[in-house]
This record gives structure tokens, C-alpha cells and sequence, in this order.
């Protein structure tokens, strides 16, 4: 539990709270180009998801794109923009938009496809034009798992934004890396404690915004959702069994 | 290119220890959260704590997690148990969910008709529930070894070494096919990987080859999209 101490000791410590590089100043940094790499990634990715969930077009491409560029290593793009660009903000910045984009991209058509079809189509029955469908009806229901992609995300860039220290002057990682160098455990475990924090804090606010973005016409009829339900209607008795097509 | 020429031993070497980080986490992982996400799963109350639980450690960043682990377990920072332990938490905060879906994607009527049949609670388990869950289970698994794989590479920032130190090396000495490399040695992996438990999958569950589109199998593929 020494270590622990240590880390404590060097979160109390007033001389790390002021001045250039402080604690406050290291979490604004982390918070800003989060901030700023989550804006250009939802502006690329979350009209694209919205397009395809909507249309149907271009499905598979989205899929392959949002699962194949989770293998990329993060490491490996942060250090490889660190090379081409340089010092500086620029590389983390573009390396944390090309990863913040499959999770928002997923997120976006999953919750345009979510939506039951038959009320798309009352929606268009009833008169709606494309835009209104998109706009009030798919958006609305939708939105849960659209947050649900923006947190994923969120969380993503948060712990990439951390190891981003490794290759630019930025954020709470650098404590960690400058612990690391000098071999001082207290100011890493310091930085890590920090992060996890941030983190918590974050995909808390994320857990809020998703509960209260639910429709309240869709949380009214919840609970009865809660358990699975047959993927298949129940024989019923009387009545032959129809397999496949039912609907 | 010349580097790659001169260094193939090196990637070579570098990908033997990648695999053993990430083969013994992807398998501890899995074999730790089966029986979670079954809990979660027949219980309803420890749904919602353990699920939570799941959540929140998913939410930790990685880099911090293993400064923050020898704390805990009195391990050295670049001693490669760590890293191992912190990919495998990932990997169980990834597959608890998973395999909470798969258990619930085995129809109530299908249990019912074990159950009927004479089956105990331990031999439904093992003879229905379980390969029945299976396609999802798979699904998860796949999720979770591309993630760890990628993920392992993270160690080489503490000193952990791996295909990472490729991309530690390569910054520092500027050496960009360096980093291009291990990038592309990291993909191979994570690929070679997976195909190798799509084709255990097959290997285990026959009844899966013939792509029947059944309930199983629909919830598979969303599990699959929805993590991607």
C-alpha cells in the first residue's frame, strides 16, 4: 500500500497543482483535444452512420470499415503520424479522429437501423417527408444507441488522448511518462489514478444522457421488453406450426 | 524496405512473444466469463451489478491500468504477468455481456424441452445451453481477440515487449517501415487469430455450417456488428 501513499503524497502536493504542466492545467489539455477530436469525428462519422442506417446502402462497407480498423494498434498509428508530422498537436489530433470513427460509425447505423420498419413506414403513411422521418422519428428512437456510440467512442479518445503523451506534450499521460523516465511510481500512479477518473466520470455522464434521451413513449412500454423474448412465437395449439416465413 | 530485409528474425521473434500475451489472456478471459455471464444471466439481480462492473472497467484506459495493476498485485511494472492480467480483466469486461446475450438467446421453449426430456441443471447446461450459446459466444470471443491483440502492444510503452517495441523503436529511431511493419505483423495476428477460432467454431459446432438463419445465428451477427 506504499505505492498508493506515494501517489496520494504526489496528488497533495501543492506544487503540482500550479504553474505550467500542473494537474489542472495537464486535465484542461486532456479535456480540450478530446474534446476537439470528438467534434471532427462525429462530424465525419455520424452524418455517414445516419446515411447508411437510414438508406440501407453501403452496409457492408460500413460494417468492414468499423470492425477492420479496430485491429489497427492504436500505438502504432499514434507513433507513425508522430513520424510524418511531427512535434506538435497535429499528430495525435488526426491519429485520435481515425479511431474515434469506427465506434461513432457504428453507433449511428445501429441506431437508424434499430427502428422498427413498420413504424418508419406508418411514419411515411402518415405522411411524413424523408426529412421528417429522419428527424422525428428515426433520430428520436434511435438515439440511445447513437449516444451509446458517442460514449464508446468518448472512451476511446480519453484513454488514446493518454497514450497520445507518448509522442506530443499533452495531457494526463505525460505524468505518466515522466514518472516513468524518472522512475518516480508516485507521479505515474498519480497520473493513471487521474485518468481512471476522468474516464469514470465521463462514461458516468454518458450513462445519464442515454437514459434520459429515451423517448418517453418508448420507456413507458420498457418493461416489457426487459426479458428476451422467443425469437420464435410459441406454437400455439389448434394451429399448425409455421415455420419461417410468418410475417 | 532494407530494414525489414535485415530484421525479419527480430519481427519474427517479437511475434512469438505477442502471441505469448495474448493467447494465455484471450483463453483466461473466456474461460473466467462464461460462467459470469451465465450468472448474469440466470440471476436477474447480479444482471445489473455485474454488468456494471464490466462496464466501468471497460471504461478504464489501458496505459493507465497497467501503471495502476502492480499497486494491486505487488508484480514489477514490466514483468510481462502484468500485462497479461490487464489484457485479460479487458477481455472479461468485453465477453461477460456477450455471453449474458448467448445465454439468453437459447429459447425458453428449447430449455423447457431439456428439462422435460429428463436433463438435470448441470447436464442442460453442458448439453444444451451451452453449445447452443455458442455462435454468440464465438462472436464475443472474436471481438476480444482482435481487441487484445491490438492492445498488447500498448505494453511497450512500459517495457513490456512485444510487437509494440517495434512501433516504441521505430519513433525513436525514426524509422517509419519500422512502425509500418508492426502495424501490418499486429493486423496478420489479430486475422490469423481469428480465422483460427472461426474454424474451431466449425470444428465444434457442425450444426452452424449449413448458415442456417435461425434466431442463434441472427444474434451472432448483431453481437458481431454491434461491437464492431
Amino acid at each position: 500500500m506504499n505505492l498508493f501513499l506515494d501517489a496520494f503524497a504526489w496528488l497533495a502536493d501543492p506544487a503540482n497543482w500550479t504553474g505550467p504542466g500542473s494537474i489542472p492545467q495537464r486535465i484542461a489539455e486532456h479535456l480540450w483535444v478530446s474534446g476537439v477530436v470528438l467534434v471532427i469525428a462525429s462530424a465525419i462519422a455520424l452524418p455517414i452512420g445516419a446515411l447508411v442506417g437510414h438508406s440501407g446502402r453501403g452496409r457492408e462497407p460500413a460494417v468492414m470499415i468499423s470492425g477492420g480498423l479496430r485491429a489497427l494498434p492504436t500505438l502504432g498509428v499514434l507513433t507513425l503520424f508522430g513520424i510524418w508530422i511531427g512535434i506538435g498537436l497535429a499528430a495525435p489530433v488526426i491519429s485520435l479522429v481515425i479511431l474515434a470513427i469506427p465506434p461513432l460509425l457504428a453507433g449511428a447505423y445501429a441506431g437508424f437501423e434499430s427502428v422498427d420498419r413498420r413504424t418508419i413506414d406508418a411514419a411515411r403513411a402518415m405522411g411524413m417527408r424523408e426529412l421528417q422521418v429522419v428527424g422525428k422519428v428515426e433520430l428520436p428512437l434511435g438515439m440511445p444507441i447513437v449516444v451509446g456510440g458517442i460514449r464508446s467512442a468518448t472512451l476511446q479518445i480519453i484513454a488514446t488522448a493518454t497514450l497520445a503523451a507518448y509522442i506530443a506534450d499533452e495531457g494526463l499521460g505525460r505524468f505518466i511518462f515522466t514518472g516513468l523516465k524518472t522512475r518516480d511510481y508516485g507521479e505515474m500512479l498519480g497520473g493513471s489514478i487521474l485518468v481512471i477518473l476522468l474516464a469514470l466520470v465521463i462514461d458516468g455522464c454518458f450513462a445519464l444522457t442515454q437514459r434520459v434521451v429515451v423517448p418517453a413513449g418508448v420507456r413507458a412500454t420498457r418493461t416489457a421488453e426487459l426479458r428476451s423474448r422467443p425469437t420464435r412465437p410459441r406454437t400455439v395449439v389448434g394451429r399448425p406450426n409455421t415455420e419461417g416465413n410468418q410475417e | 524496405m532494407n530494414w525489414l530485409w535485415s530484421n525479419l528474425d527480430l519481427v519474427g521473434e517479437l511475434m512469438l512473444v505477442h502471441l505469448a500475451l495474448s493467447v494465455p489472456a484471450i483463453i483466461l478471459s473466456f474461460v473466467i466469463s462464461v460462467p459470469i455471464g451465465w450468472l448474469a444471466h440466470r440471476y436477474r439481480w447480479s444482471r445489473g451489478v455485474l454488468l456494471s462492473i464490466c462496464g466501468l472497467l471497460y471504461a478504464i484506459p489501458s496505459l493507465a491500468l497497467f501503471i495502476a495493476l502492480p499497486a494491486f498485485t505487488g508484480l514489477s511494472l514490466r514483468s510481462p504477468v502484468n500485462l497479461v492480467i490487464a489484457l485479460t480483466l479487458y477481455g472479461i469486461a468485453v465477453i461477460v455481456r456477450t455471453s449474458a446475450d448467448a445465454f439468453d438467446s437459447v429459447e425458453r421453449d428449447i430449455r423447457q424441452s431439456a428439462t422435460a426430456v429428463g436433463y438435470s441443471a448441470t447436464g442442460r447446461f453442458w448439453g444444451v445451453e451451452l453449445p447452443l450459446a455458442g455462435p454468440v459466444l464465438l462472436s464475443g470471443l472474436r471481438v476480444v481477440i482482435v481487441s487484445t491483440v491490438s492492445l498488447a502492444t500498448v505494453g511497450a510503452v512500459i517495457g513490456v515487449q512485444s510487437l509494440g517495441s517495434l512501433f516504441t523503436d521505430g519513433f525513436q529511431r525514426g524509422i517509419q517501415v519500422e512502425i509500418i511493419t508492426g502495424i501490418v505483423a499486429t493486423i496478420v495476428l489479430a486475422l490469423g487469430l481469428d480465422a483460427l477460432s472461426v474454424m474451431l467454431g466449425r470444428l465444434l459446432m457442425p450444426w452452424t455450417r449449413r448458415g442456417a438463419s435461425n434466431g442463434r445465428a441472427a444474434a451472432a451477427r448483431r453481437v458481431r456488428e454491434e461491437t464492431a
